[in-house]
């Protein structure tokens, strides 16, 4: 049996999001930007794609940007946010600890450039708190960038409190929401949600597609300079195909959202329940407010890479914050972030479903992770330590 | 490509010399959780030949291979023929690892001299430390 588990890494196309791509290669092949006939079509599926786009989500068709995905929509929404406060010497920016790469090292990037970044602690049920935001504010605040909900350890953050907060404060609010669009009902309206970054790839659409909302108002700077398209603010002809592949899957999954999460729900809590039996083993992210195909644990004694490959042999495609993963040499920073020391977080395994997944499938990976940790701990010198008593156990 | 070369998934996912050797002549362990491989070997030697090893190894596909490989290569040579294996040897009967992963044969071969080397301080057997690096030289886990 295989059983693809790392939807979090990307999903499956959907057969909506490939048929709605198909014309657009065979027949609406023009450039949106041209002034003929066949152009002009292409214009039309566009605008029309942005339309539907923007009622996904809740906002104007005209605060709807296209981009490659969602790590240019971070890099735009936040550069913009920055250097617009810069203007008003105004340089204090409040993230988390957790962010996606695609934040964080824009943060890192503005640091050196002379801002001021307070990372909130998400130590505490591995999340943070609208009161934790509002703390850290300070008079040259000139952005809030927080995730809507985590890759790795799938925390929803409380997007709506913080919004709140951020209104009150007349500070711009930005959101990666890349995990959540498509898994939970947004409205940047209601949510005071000034910003928000999405990803195709994660909720069934192609990859190398995403979008930008930007609020009516909040000037963008450009990332990628160029043409006139996306109303001048991210040249480069649209990537149609893309698009419209994407805002069908999107639809699909909002059309069906509430019957896909109480599906993924029980899969992932079945799946929690199941490997919370395996000894010396802790659940990473926050239990309660969590994506629900997210299933993040960390097991001691063992090492994360040779967990994959032996999962994958046994028709388990799943991820890890390991640093041998990576290729880089520490563990995932949002494991160190909620509190996992290294020796733990090298062991932590990623299981991230989709409604694609099957009750059979969970059995088979409830079968198949209890042998393969059983296995590496009976090789591992930690694992021997830990059970004669000369290293004392963390988990 | 595949991460890895065949031969290295097959000393992965069949290890040769799995285990401990009660009252083992010799035990060596490099490596630290931190850094996320450690790999702990055990010697049984008469009349300087390596008649027993075994290892643990707590690390990644290519950690384990480089134990299993290098335990392969030293199990019934004399314990000089033993100081000579290299960590280039133990990649190359490997067919290769990538490049990232060289430091898990580095660490195979300091676990192995290692071993010898509490062998030598059991038994009283003058030795060159020079000859035995530790792996706090490894820039891998700075």
């Amino acid at each position: 049996m295989q059983v693809y588990a790392d939807n979090a890494a990307t999903t499956k196309i959907s057969p909506a999001a490939l048929s709605a791509m198909m014309p657009v290669f065979e027949t609406y092949y023009g450039n949106p930007s041209s002034l003929h006939s066949v152009g002009q079509e292409a214009k039309e599926l566009l605008e029309n794609a942005r339309e539907r786009l923007a009622k996904c989500i809740g906002c104007e068709p005209r605060e709807i940007y296209f981009t490659s995905g969602g790590s240019e929509a971070d890099n735009q929404a936040i550069l913009s946010a920055a250097y617009n406060g810069a203007k008003k010497g105004k340089k204090h920016i409040i993230s988390t600890a957790f962010e996606h790469h695609a934040v964080l090292h824009v943060l890192q990037k503005l640091e050196k450039e002379g801002f001021s970044v307070t990372y909130l602690d998400v130590k505490t049920n591995h999340n943070i708190t609208a009161a934790d935001v509002k703390a850290a504010l300070q008079p040259d605040t000139c952005l809030v960038t927080v995730m809507y909900a985590n890759n790795e350890i799938g925390s929803v953050l409380p997007i709506s409190e913080i919004g709140a907060v951020c209104k009150e404060a007349g500070v711009p609010f930005h959101t990666d929401g890349v995990q959540a669009v498509g898994h939970l009902n947004i409205d940047v309206k209601k949510e005071n949600i000034d910003m928000l970054s999405l990803s195709g790839h994660k909720f069934h659409g192609p990859k190398g597609v995403g979008a930008l909302y930007c609020r009516r108002g909040l000037p963008l700077t450009n990332v990628i300079d160029g043409g006139a398209q996306e109303r001048g603010k991210r040249a480069g002809t649209e990537n149609l195909p893309a698009i419209c592949g994407m805002v069908a899957a999107l639809e699909e999954c909002l059309a069906n959202l509430e019957e896909n999460t109480k599906k993924v729900t029980a899969l992932r809590d079945k799946l929690i329940a199941g490997l919370s039996q395996i000894p010396h083993c802790a659940l990473n992210g926050d239990p309660v407010h969590r994506l629900s195909g997210n299933v993040s644990f960390c097991f001691e004694g063992i090492e994360g890479e040779s967990l994959l490959l032996l999962l994958d042999m046994k028709g388990v495609q799943a991820s890890s914050g390991s640093a041998c993963t990576s290729g880089s040499l520490d563990p995932s920073h949002v494991l160190l972030a909620i509190g996992r020391v290294h020796d733990v977080a090298h062991g932590s395994l990623r299981l991230s479903l989709s409604e694609y997944n099957t009750p059979e499938e969970i059995d088979h990976i409830l079968t198949v992770v209890p042998e393969v940790v059983q296995y590496l701990r009976s090789i591992s010198p930690v694992w021997r330590d830990l059970q004669t008593g000369k290293r004392q156990y963390i988990l | 490509m595949a991460l890895y070369s065949e031969k290295v998934m097959d000393h992965f996912t069949h290890p040769r010399n799995v285990g401990v050797i009660e009252n083992a002549d010799g035990v060596g362990e490099v490596g630290n959780a931190k850094c996320g491989d450690i790999m702990k070997i055990y010697l049984k030697i008469e009349n300087e030949i390596i008649v027993d090893v075994k290892f643990e190894t707590f690390g990644c596909g290519s950690a384990i291979a480089s134990s299993s490989m290098a335990t392969e290569m030293i199990m019934g040579k004399s314990i000089h023929e033993a100081m000579q294996l290299t960590n280039k040897a133990v990649a190359e009967a490997l067919d290769g690892l990538p490049l990232h992963k060289m430091h898990c044969s580095v660490l195979a071969e300091e676990a192995i001299k290692n071993a010898l080397k509490d062998y030598f301080d059991k038994n009283n057997i003058p030795y060159d430390a020079k000859d035995f690096p530790d792996c706090e030289h490894c820039a891998h886990c700075d």
